[in-house]
């Protein structure tokens, strides 16, 4: 049984008053989750009793440090479902990873007159890698367009791949519009043209159970900050032969075996992609993460945001003149997007900040994806393992009470 | 139905802004937007002998914010110099307003002001994406 107010109990920040007398009502987990106790604990933890730089000392206190990185690696590898730990490199987050693999993988692999594939709801972190690849190497990028639902099918993507498609990239789970793609057929459809797939998981880790196996991915990257761990924590799984057959990213400490005057050879997976002094307390607060994460089971994380945007969009769609962006709640993640006729979203997040209410507003890293549904903007509410039916009714209160500001409504 | 930002001023003029639409002919118009939250601002302006602000109209898209600042600053700005309007406070401009505003808020509250000198200083449009597709 998921117990949202026991688990609201785990989250300090939540409670709080952001004005005087005005509880904090957090919306906006999308953009960045808030952290539980026991994430909090355990970096307060290991900086008090197990801190010094790892891989290298022989005392004691690095090789608890080596012992505490290394074992946050090894459950996130679990959480995943990856192979082994080695295919499991610690970058700052998701936007580090796919970079990672644009400026690698994609510097040696592709060539110009290559396709590479992204569709038209990937966040920035998505986009932008690749269009510097593709502008140094003389590639083409192509769209896969959105269903008027605002769904990516199969048949879409199958018209765009052919064989001169090098990479197919692209999210699990939009994080305007919310809606979830058909991952494992989307891989495969890459995979038949001979093309690779790069999953941005982003916003699919944090929220629902993910096996990197069953789906077939070569890369997915994830931010930890978006799933209760720390800022500064980030994923990316890849395929082990890719891997090793990748040039190193950053050049520097722990990412080489041997260095002379003349030269260096790379160290093994997973440090040859882990230049420099880690981020080390991060990661042990990112396996936290896993742990609380598994603790409270992703399938029911799942169901309770499914509970809960089906509540959301059922009570948003009763204020007038509001209008939901993306597919149906069965569709889609835990977020709920919309534009209020007659009231720009930045004002709708001011008055919302007035009672307590912190949504998003804005193009949310997703501006291609804004112009092409014709707007400028739009209000963003996103929710997580802790959101509670009460807070999407202070949410509607709180439009219906922008309304009346911008006198669209009379006071109720 | 109280809001400190929201006063009734700010919803009047969002309502029915001042100097709003166009002005043909005209001696400069400038046009630019903020790219963080879709506010976009126009301004033209025509300047009588003395190079003083003869006329002025602004049109655009945003938040009430910066839709009510374009129309305080057009109303401001009427009868004074080119060299008066490149040398207009910022600070004068948040006055006008007169509701206190956080740092991203004050970005909407200056878009119009930005506007107005990009223009007065003679300076070409910026060469943006806004215009294709």
């Amino acid at each position: 049984m998921f117990d949202v107010e026991k688990v609201r109990e785990d989250f300090p920040v939540l409670h709080q008053e952001v004005h005087p007398g005005v509880p904090l009502v957090y919306l906006d987990s999308a953009a960045s989750s808030q952290k539980p106790r026991q994430v909090i604990e355990a970096m307060d933890h290991y900086y008090r009793h197990l801190h010094a730089n790892v891989h290298r000392g022989i005392h004691t206190l690095s090789e608890a440090a080596t012992n505490a990185y290394e074992s946050a690696r090894e459950r996130v590898a679990r959480f995943i479902n990856a192979p082994e730990p080695e295919t499991i490199v610690f970058v700052r987050n998701a936007t580090e990873a796919i970079n990672l693999v644009a400026a690698t993988w994609g510097r040696r692999n592709v060539r110009e007159g290559d396709e590479i594939l992204l569709t038209e709801m990937e966040h920035h972190a998505n986009l932008v890698p690749w269009m510097m690849l593709a502008e140094e190497k003389g590639a083409h990028l192509r769209y896969v367009p959105l269903t008027a639902q605002g769904l990516i099918d199969l048949s879409a993507v199958e018209r765009y791949l052919n064989p001169r498609t090098k990479i197919f990239a692209f999210t699990a789970m939009s994080n305007v519009l919310g809606s979830i793609t058909p991952v494992a057929a989307l891989v495969s459809a890459a995979h038949s043209v001979g093309a690779i797939a790069l999953v941005d998981a982003a916003q699919s880790v944090p929220h629902m159970p993910v096996d990197v196996q069953a789906l077939d991915c070569d890369f997915l990257a994830f931010s930890g900050h978006k799933m209760c761990g720390p800022t500064g924590s980030g994923v990316l799984y890849g395929r082990r032969e890719l891997l090793e057959a990748m040039p190193p990213y950053m050049g520097g400490g722990d990412m080489i075996r041997r260095v002379t005057f003349e030269g260096f050879e790379t160290n093994d997976l997973p440090y040859k992609f882990e230049a420099g002094t880690p981020a080390i307390a991060e990661a042990v607060g990112l396996g936290a993460a896993v742990d609380y994460l598994n603790s409270l089971g992703m399938e029911n994380v799942h169901r309770h945001e499914q509970f809960i945007t089906n509540y959301a969009m059922e009570a948003l769609s009763e204020v007038e003149g509001l209008k939901l962006l993306g597919p149906p709640a069965a569709q889609k993640g835990g977020l709920a997007t919309f534009i209020l006729e007659g009231i720009h979203p930045h004002d709708i997040a001011h008055i919302a900040d007035e009672d307590g209410i912190a949504i998003r507003a804005g193009h949310h890293c997703a501006m291609p994806l804004h112009r092409k549904l014709g707007i400028a903007a739009s209000a963003r509410a996103s929710f997580y393992v802790h959101t509670t039916t009460w807070e999407i009714d202070r949410l509607v209160q709180s439009l219906q009470r922008a309304r009346e500001i911008f006198r669209l409504q009379r006071a109720s | 139905m109280s809001s400190e930002l929201y006063r009734e001023q700010i919803i009047d003029l969002y309502e029915n802004p001042l100097n709003y639409g166009e002005l043909d002919p005209h001696d400069f118009s400038y046009e630019e937007d903020n790219p963080l939250c879709g506010d976009v601002v126009r301004i033209d302006v025509r300047l009588d002998e003395r190079q003083r602000i003869a006329d002025v109209r602004w049109r655009g898209e945003g938040c009430a914010i910066s839709q009510a600042s374009a129309s305080l600053l057009t109303e401001e700005i009427k009868g004074l110099t080119l060299e008066e309007v490149k040398a207009f406070p910022k600070e004068r401009l948040l006055e006008l307003i007169g509701v206190p505003l956080s740092m991203a808020r004050v970005k909407c509250a200056l878009l119009s002001l930005k506007v107005l000198k990009a223009g007065a200083y003679g300076l070409p449009e910026p060469d943006e994406m806004r215009g294709e597709e």
